[in-house]
């Protein structure tokens, strides 16, 4: 949450939030039972339930910038516990969303790139091609070194496929990646 | 029996030996599997963070293609399980929205655990059991995908699933009670967030040990690939040995049937199974 106790209300972002995911994020009665459950709660700068606060209050810059749209694992406990069936962990995914096509830089840039990375996999192949995306990611986030032997043992084991998969029909795959509306890189 | 299978990306690759345990289990029981013709990725985790519309399309192609084999579909990724439950249920109300032509929605879509702890199949597995894994103990880790959210999987009892412990019973092994069976692990960070892995997998070991385990067993890829692989690191900080080898229950299973390929599984695994395995006599019958 900011510093500044002086927060004025504004509903915008509410109803648009609301508008694009379908769920009633103004029925949070912060019970916190998503902040109590949520595993990666300990690395977050905003809690989930806070998280739903902020988007009552019209806090969309803060909530945007915010590590912890990134840092969500998307393991769906609280949307499983929300009293209210909000849920949450697609409320995250909009934010990520509208985060992306705002062009705000992500709180975790090496998670946006890893999804990145395992996106343009998916649309060159069909398929992702665990190596291939492993070796983009490493280089658009710059960490080169950190789980080189992790790498090499489980080149050893055979558990990393040299050549990608292809799907046969590619262009049908493209085109769906080409009917997205917005880019949102 | 035959069976629709939709194997995805990891068991191509990282997960081989699931897929591999995988079509051993059915072999014996009888299950033909029928692998999607030219299946493509699910999106898993990255497509619904990036656009929603994208992470209905990737899926909706595979259901559609399931739909046109008429058959159950077995989906052993707990991944591609939940997008392609989400795909299901998008097609089921909207078709026209997703595909060109029509949409039956008559496709069940099974879990491994979920696939076998059926009346029919659980007498089959009981007869084929061989060896008995007599005396050896694991917690059931089931994760995130497989179970939640209930409204897309469907899931009976998703705070505390019994299916995996079902089969793991049935063919000799000690389950031990614990609370961690739906505890992330993390497995989504594991490349851009090691510290958040290195306690929630900690967690999951340090319970583990607590509950007297001697190994976890998982019907997830990603689950398996990080609490494997990660394990020697998360010792290292910690300051202790777990030495918990993490097994596919689809790898038990057949070892319980007798199947001679395991010894090649195990060549896979991180965490060297062979060394409890052998302490209980159940390894070197290959």
């Amino acid at each position: 949450m900011p510093d500044d106790p002086l927060i004025r209300p504004e509903c915008g972002f509410l109803a648009a939030v609301e508008e694009r995911c379908g769920e009633k994020v103004s029925r949070c009665y912060h019970c916190r039972k998503c902040t109590n459950g949520c595993p990666v709660a300990f690395a977050m700068d905003v809690l989930p339930n806070q998280a739903m606060r902020m988007i009552q209050l019209g806090l969309e810059d803060e909530l945007l910038r915010s590590r912890t749209i990134w840092v969500c694992a998307s393991c769906q406990t609280c949307t499983t516990r929300c009293p209210n069936d909000i849920d949450i962990a697609r409320v995250m995914d909009c934010l990520r969303q509208l985060s992306q096509e705002a062009g705000v830089a992500p709180g975790e840039p090496n998670v946006a790139r890893f999804h990145r990375a395992f996106l343009d996999s998916i649309r060159r192949h069909g398929r992702v091609s665990e190596l291939e995306m492993v070796a983009q990611y490493k280089l658009a986030s710059m960490d080169l070194f950190s789980n080189a032997k992790l790498g090499w043992e489980m080149l050893k084991r055979g558990k990393l496929k040299f050549l990608p998969e292809n799907v046969r029909d590619r262009a049908e795959i493209r085109r769906m990646f080409d009917k997205r509306p917005k880019e949102g890189r | 029996m035959a069976v629709s299978y939709y194997p995805g990306c990891s068991l191509h690759a990282m997960a081989s030996e699931y897929d591999e345990s995988l079509r051993a289990v059915c072999e014996a029981l009888d299950v033909e599997l029928a692998e999607l013709a030219d299946w493509n990725c699910c999106g898993a985790s990255s497509a619904h963070f990036v656009d929603d519309e994208l992470a209905i399309r990737l899926p909706a192609r595979n259901m559609a293609i399931a739909d046109r084999a008429g058959n159950d579909l077995l989906i052993p990724c707990s991944a591609c399980f939940l997008r392609l439950k989400y795909a299901d249920k998008e097609l089921r109300s909207d078709p026209a929205r997703w595909i060109d032509g029509p949409y039956r929605g008559e496709t069940t879509i099974y879990h491994v655990n979920e696939f076998f702890d059926r009346p029919a199949l659980m007498a089959s597995i009981a007869a084929r059991v061989e060896r008995p894994l007599a005396g050896l103990a694991g917690v059931a880790y089931y994760g995130c995908m497989s179970q939640r959210p209930p409204k897309i999987t469907d899931a009976p009892s998703p705070e505390n699933p019994v299916s995996m412990d079902h089969l793991l019973r049935a063919i000799g092994m000690e389950v031990r009670p614990w609370s961690y069976k739906t505890d992330c692990c993390g497995a989504s960070l594991t490349l851009t967030r090691p510290d958040v892995i290195h306690k929630l997998s900690g967690d999951l070991f340090e319970a583990a040990r607590e509950a007297g385990a001697e190994c976890l067993v998982t019907d997830c890829p990603m689950c398996q690939s990080n609490l494997d692989t990660r394990q020697a690191e998360i010792e290292a900080r910690r300051g202790t040995r777990y030495d918990l080898p993490v097994f596919y229950v689809t790898e038990l299973m057949a070892l319980s049937f007798g199947d001679g390929r395991t010894a090649r599984w195990w060549k896979k695994h991180f965490v060297d199974p062979v060394p409890l395995l052998r302490s209980k006599g159940l390894a070197g019958a290959e």
